[in-house]
């Protein structure tokens, strides 16, 4: 205990909390409202809107695996080059020379896992009517969130660079084709004639997404910026959203 | 203590303390909560140090420290070979002096900030493009801010006649490093 408080008493630990230890009430509340991390969260909620029964707590499991993810996927990062020459074979190495290989095996089934929390989580969050309002921006910010994580994993599923990888995306890109308007193949695209037509294979949504005609180097790139930069980033901000209005929304799950 | 202080204490024994109700040092201590905490700790210390050994490559892209460069009859007196700077940052010259034929193998690091000089086959000298550093055919430094000579590595013939370079080992002439036996291939 005497290290305890002499710890506490450090201008080092006094600079950074700035308030007493959270032994009564008063002060668990302040230690709350005065860090930026947990300020996020509610200063207090209801014993049973957090049991286990109830959130089952996919939401704090996905935040977790986000977190997983971010960590294995930045180590991952030092080793993988996204070049038609070294991806395939950095993965490979990533598993058979580098020490620690199951990182990338972690950032994988994670990967998997996430997907499967966050579908729970969204499922939970529809039995307990938690989508109701004072709570529908949020809601929508999870739908947003759900996709976002859809295209974490599309985006990814491109980086090993196998036959598996490359012709998942060309069949999955080959989607984009139909988008309305925007995709050559799509309905409405032959209506954008103006002597010519707009809308054309090197011209369309597929063509954004891979950055040229079929399944390449550029897409790979592509993939590569939006899966370890783009995306996480704007992820990392709707969460923090999200978070946030869980407590401006009235706390975790429960009636109002 | 007690009891020796009361004498009528130590006739009727005492029972023994009842259990606090406060957990014990002890209790504290040998806990499975301690336990629990205990094994955590030991597994993030044990996944920390396991990710700093993942953070050290195993396999090296970068050119093996030793390498073959052919025979000695192969090279023309004061010539300066340029053919091993791109991959292994050497320049091997062959040189007559004094003392008969030397054959030696350079460093390409300037001494001063460790840019790489440029051999001038026609002024005959190494000059640094970074700050002017000027070094002779052997290697000793004569303009520019370059305090020291260029460096020299180990150069041996291997059994097969060939010259072996080995950059992992280097001489240095402000040392006196230059007269070593495997600073140099001499003959005359």
């Amino acid at each position: 205990m005497a290290i305890g408080e002499y710890i506490r008493n450090t201008q080092i630990w006094k600079s950074i909390f700035r308030h007493p230890a959270p032994r009564d009430r008063r002060n668990r509340v302040v230690v709350i409202l005065t860090n930026f991390f947990l300020h996020l969260h509610p200063v207090s909620i209801r014993k049973q809107g957090i049991a286990l029964s109830y959130t089952w707590c996919m939401g704090g499991i996905t935040f977790f695996l986000f977190l997983v993810e971010t960590v294995t996927g930045v180590l991952l990062m030092f080793y993988y080059r996204p070049t038609l020459e070294h991806a395939y074979n950095d993965i490979v190495s990533l598993g058979q020379v580098v020490t620690l290989g199951v990182l990338r095996e972690m950032h994988r089934w994670g990967a998997h896992a996430m997907v499967i929390t966050i579908w729970l989580h969204m499922y939970r969050v529809f039995l307990t009517g938690s989508y109701k309002p004072p709570r529908e921006f949020n809601w929508v910010v999870g739908v947003i969130l759900l996709v976002l994580t859809l295209l974490l994993s599309f985006t990814g599923y491109l980086l090993p660079w196998d036959q598996l990888a490359i012709w998942a995306i060309t069949v999955g890109s080959n989607m984009a084709r139909a988008t309305p308007f925007l995709g050559h193949e799509g309905p409405g695209a032959k209506l954008l004639y103006v002597g010519t037509y707009l809308i054309h294979s090197g011209s369309d949504a597929r063509y954004l997404l891979l950055g040229q005609r079929f399944v390449g180097e550029m897409t790979l790139l592509r993939f590569y910026v939006l899966h370890c930069i783009a995306f996480p980033l704007v992820v990392a901000t709707l969460i923090a959203i999200h978070f946030w209005r869980v407590r401006k929304d009235g706390g975790i799950s429960g009636p109002l | 203590m007690s009891q020796a202080a009361s004498p009528s204490a130590s006739a009727t024994p005492q029972k023994p303390a009842a259990p606090a109700a406060k957990p014990t040092r002890r209790w504290f201590i040998l806990s499975w909560f301690q336990a629990a905490w205990l094994a955590f700790t030991a597994t993030m210390t044990a996944w920390f140090l396991w990710t700093l050994r993942f953070l050290f490559p195993n396999a090296s892209m970068e050119p093996p420290m030793t390498f073959k460069a052919g025979y000695p009859d192969q090279y023309e007196d004061d010539k300066v070979v340029e053919r091993y700077k791109e991959e292994y940052g050497v320049w091997i010259v062959r040189l007559r002096t004094p003392k008969g034929v030397e054959i030696f193998a350079l460093s390409t690091v300037c001494t001063h900030l460790g840019c790489t000089p440029n051999w001038l086959e026609n002024e005959q000298k190494f000059k640094c493009p970074c700050h002017g550093s000027g070094f002779m055919k052997d290697g000793t430094n004569f303009e520019g801010p370059a305090p020291r000579p260029l460096e020299r590595y180990r150069i041996v013939l291997a059994d097969d006649g060939q010259i072996l370079v080995d950059k992992s080992r280097k001489f240095q002439k402000e040392l006196g490093q230059w007269d070593d036996p495997e600073a140099a291939i001499r003959f005359s």
